[in-house]
């Protein structure tokens, strides 16, 4: 346990953040947790309330007040539409950091987060290692999906369908790529991201594909790490700033007009979270934040409004639904674009699913911390989908496409799961 | 509540996962939307189902426990602030809908029932519930009918308590009561249903109300008027009802409001102006059509210098963004919102922003008033940071003067967001010693010994 009285002195520095919430009890409309448990605590005005009633001393039991604050999917329902406009998850993070200094990190998330994810190298000599032998410990669930069940780590991971780790991670496949602008005159930096990177390696080389087509420069950098977003929704700051110090050591001050990314939480970290945390950092550090997060960009954004992808005119072929993951629409205001993309080869036209803006209930962590209500959620969302009567299910990050393609195997539904990318990149 | 016992009694009752005692569980239910200190209560409960709310309130009658019973949460008088280490039940898990009667028009509604819900339900039915509070999309029924709360369309169609036709409750004993009928008329009793509405859970805890439906407008039609002066928007309002229309809405905005709005959401208002009239009308197309063009011509005769008729779905929506953006706008420029809610005359409008501004001025307040112009029904709602304890002085004899402002203009202290802990102490001045005696005699017969939600409305 550590220092209370540290703890709140951070918990005041965020007081003009939780000052802003007039309890107007709003955010209940919108918070998918809040709507399995109806309970107070689950949603934001009940986080915030808990972290003034802990700053200004009229309860002190932090650890309750952390346990309360985990439980939430960093959605941003709740900011995107709050009345006083309330950055809910700006201060869930920033609460998660000082609770957590208070509290201390578990012995898990310490060997995690410290010992392997900041050791960009080792995490991946240790995820190779586990593509080899996941065989052993999972056996194939859904043929059509490709997932697996794993018997032997059901303690942990319950009976969740869960996508295999990549034979060779996209990175092996390509340590690292520079190439000029093309015809387009424009050069992107590639950030893929972790899950990208060892699971979903098809969604990086469709990105490859798709900007050579266009004649778009790649600058691939080697040795990037982690967006910090894991660390950081477990309120380990020190990892989190470890995460970022090195990559803005392989991109910052490097030539390129766009740093694109496929992973929508990767892009909203790098673009409005690294900034928001940098507070603390030296000038310095805060002025290369500042100047890579306005260079980020999520790919699809970066395809229709850079290089000017249009949808073809009465789009028909193949149904695709879409899911608007949470830190893509409601985060970075980002809709319209994947959904161009889809389009733009004219095999494929939208038929959107009812409620395509809320959460799947995926929410990092939070999936494994509380898998029952992620579980509700996600299977709301199945419905809605499935209802739509669509092949395939397209999305923009690749944390929802593991939560949906969970929900959708174990129900057997025939519905693919793709990244908007790989459906764009399939018809070039 | 610190006996063990009696929180195995509770959990015996209700399941352990039912009852919660934990501090943070605790911190959460001690807070609503009204700008109060919280209290902490001892114990928060959540009925299984209707029946679970007879044997809570035994349970605590027979030992003295204060009960605050709590829906959504978004009140803004403090009535569901409980009483120091008191219990708080929960009422907003009773979701069900149990019937929507078409041929008679009404449905049955469990007290947890989300208002906006109600109504989408009932309009795939192809009948209409109109009370629509701004908080509609999270507020419950019962929160509704214990407020009276209001709405946009109170002018033309009324409030909750004019859809009210039955319910069931269970009194402070736990034992079971019903009245009302499904029947459009029903004289069998007193009129205990209203009595039971706008009660704020002091006489007992709605278990099921029986609400009118009615059937929806055919047609409707939404304009914008324009004031250089507030005296012609009010006079507008007058002109409209002595013409014997009666619009569905009938809203206004203030300059500051105005400008705003304006900045925030840059829907195109015209920042100069003094006041703001967003007004439509509804019912039969061919009648749409004749009060639009009325209006439209009292307007102009009254002064408006613009006027915008909204042609289509699009034009409406961007009329009425602006009003439901009005809140939201006003919110985001300083930490603490205070949201009033007294009430004049609609003649007296005038008198009353104009109060409203030398207010301001003596208390050097930003306030900002919208409201529900038909009724006179004004939200003048005070920014500022109660942290800032010299501002927080100002702000409360800002308000303070407000309601005397309205009560001497033969207003009243609150139009829709009901008394609570906020407005009680107010009380005796809008309705004398007598109302206030009689109306603690009745509390003292139904609830001997105070348990249910003690404090609110009438003190004590
Ligand atoms: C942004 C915003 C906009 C609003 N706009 C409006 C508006 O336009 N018009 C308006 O009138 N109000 C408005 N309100 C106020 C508020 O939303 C209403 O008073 C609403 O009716 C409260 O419903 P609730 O479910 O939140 O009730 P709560 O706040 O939970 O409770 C309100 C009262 O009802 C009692 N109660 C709750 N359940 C029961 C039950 N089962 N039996 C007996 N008593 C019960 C409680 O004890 C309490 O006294 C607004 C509030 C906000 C925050
Ligand atoms: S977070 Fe926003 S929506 Fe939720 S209670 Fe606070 S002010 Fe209202
Ligand atoms: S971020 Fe999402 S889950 Fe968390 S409180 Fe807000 S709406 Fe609820």
């Amino acid at each position: 346990m550590g220092d209370l009285k540290r703890l709140h002195r951070l918990l005041m520095d965020i007081d003009d953040m939780l000052a802003g919430c007039m309890r107007c009890g709003m955010c209940q409309s919108v918070c998918p947790v809040f709507a399995r448990t109806l309970n107070e605590g689950d949603v934001a005005r009940g986080k915030i309330a808990l972290l003034e009633g802990l700053s200004h001393q009229m309860i002190s039991d932090a650890e309750g007040v952390k346990c309360k604050l985990d439980k939430c999917l960093l959605c941003g329902s709740c900011s995107a539409s709050c009345p006083s406009g309330v950055k809910a998850t700006d201060i869930f993070l920033k609460a998660r950091a000082a609770l957590t200094e208070y509290t201390g990190l578990s012995p898990v998330k310490k060997a995690i987060f410290r010992g392997t994810l900041t050791h960009p190298e080792l995490f991946n000599r240790l995820v190779d290692m586990g593509s080899k032998f996941q065989g052993i410990m999972t056996k194939k669930a859904n043929a059509y999906h490709g997932t697996s069940c794993a018997p032997m780590l059901s303690s942990i991971l319950g009976n969740r369908q869960i996508v295999p780790l990549a034979s060779k991670p996209f990175r092996k496949s390509h340590p690292s790529m520079d190439t000029p602008a093309g015809k387009s005159g424009l050069k992107v930096a590639f950030y893929p991201g972790c899950l990208v990177d060892k699971m979903y390696t098809g969604i990086g080389e469709a990105v490859l594909k798709v900007m050579k087509h266009h004649g778009v420069g790649v600058f691939l950098p080697a040795n990037q790490a982690c967006c910090g977003m894991p660390a950081l929704a477990s309120g380990d700051t020190k990892s989190f700033e470890k995460l970022v110090d090195l990559n803005l050591n392989c991109f910052s001050g490097k030539g390129f007009d766009v740093l694109v990314t496929p992973c929508a939480t990767c892009t909203a970290t790098l673009k409005k979270v690294w900034p928001m945390m940098a507070e603390n950092l030296d000038m310095k550090r805060r002025r290369e934040i500042d100047a890579l997060s306005a260079k980020v960009m999520d790919i699809n954004q970066f395809l229709v409004d850079k290089v000017g992808v249009r949808p073809k005119d009465g789009a028909e072929g193949r149904a695709v639904t879409f899911h608007d993951p949470c830190h893509l629409g409601k985060s970075l205001g980002v809709f319209s674009q994947p959904r161009t993309l889809i389009q733009a080869s004219g095999r494929y036209h939208i038929k959107e699913m009812q409620d395509a803006n809320t959460c799947c209930g995926s929410g990092g962590s939070f999936n494994l911390q509380h898998y029952e209500t992620s579980t509700q959620i996600g299977q709301k969302k199945r419905d809605n989908i499935v209802a739509t009567q669509a092949e395939i299910v397209a999305t923009g990050c690749p944390a929802c496409m593991m939560q949906l393609t969970d929900m959708l195997a174990s129900k057997g539904d025939k519905v693919r799961v793709k990244h908007s990318i790989e459906l764009y990149a399939e018809t070039l | 509540m610190k006996k063990n016992s009696l929180v195995g009694a509770f959990k015996d009752l209700l399941g352990a996962e039912n009852v919660m005692e934990s501090e943070t569980d605790r911190m959460n239910y001690a807070y609503d939307a009204a700008v109060l200190a919280p209290v902490m209560p001892g114990l928060v409960v959540r009925p299984r189902n209707t029946e679970d709310i007879g044997a809570i309130l035994k349970l605590c009658n027979e030992n003295n426990i204060p009960v605050t019973v709590r829906g959504a949460g978004t009140n803004l008088s403090g009535g569901t602030i409980p009483s120091m280490g008191g219990l708080v039940m929960l009422t907003n898990g009773l979701q069900r809908i149990i019937e929507i009667n078409e041929a008679d028009m009404y449905a049955i509604v469990e007290p947890g029932v989300i208002t906006a819900q109600l109504a989408s339900a009932v309009a795939a039915k192809g009948l209409f519930y109109p009370p629509d509070p701004g908080s509609q999309t999270v507020s419950t029924i019962a929160g509704n009918v214990a407020e009276n709360a209001g709405g946009l369309r109170g002018l033309k169609y009324g409030v909750s308590k004019d859809y009210v036709m039955g319910m069931e409750f269970y009194d402070a004993t736990g034992t079971h009561v019903r009245t009302g009928s499904k029947t459009v008329k029903c004289v069998t009793g007193f009129n205990l249903a209203g009595l039971m509405t706008a009660s704020e859970g002091c006489f007992g805890v709605y278990s099921q109300i029986t609400l009118k439906l009615v059937p929806p407008p055919k047609a409707s039609r939404s304009m914008m008027a324009v004031y250089d002066s507030v005296d012609q928007a009010a006079e507008t309002v007058a002109a409209i009802i002595a013409a014997k229309i009666i619009p569905c809405t009938l809203e206004f905005m203030d300059n500051f409001t105005i400008r705003t709005v304006e900045d925030f959401a840059k829907v195109g208002l015209p920042t100069e102006a003094k006041a703001l009239l967003l007004i439509e009308v509804d019912g039969h197309p061919a009648q749409v059509e004749d009060e639009a063009a009325e209006v439209e011509t009292i307007c102009k005769a009254n002064g408006a210098s613009r006027i915008q008729v909204a042609q289509n779905a699009e034009e409406r929506n961007k009329v009425w963004e602006a009003r439901r953006t009005a809140l939201s706008a006003l919110a985001k420029l300083r930490p603490t919102t205070v949201l009033e809610d007294a009430t004049v005359p609609r003649s007296r409008i005038p008198d009353m922003v104009r109060g409203l501004d030398a207010i301001a001025a003596r208390h050097k307040l930003t306030i900002g008033t919208f409201g529900h112009a038909g009724d006179g029904n004004l939200h003048p709602t005070i920014l500022c940071d109660k942290r800032d304890r010299e501002e927080w002085h100002r702000v409360e004899k800002g308000v303070e003067e407000i309601f005397e402002l309205a009560l001497g203009m033969g207003g009243t202290l609150s139009g829709e967001h009901g008394i609570g802990l906020a407005k009680a102490g107010f009380m005796e001045k809008e309705i004398g010693r007598g109302s206030i005696e009689f109306s603690r005699k009745i509390k003292r017969a139904v609830d001997p010994k105070n348990i249910l939600n003690p404090g609110k409305i009438i003190g004590g």
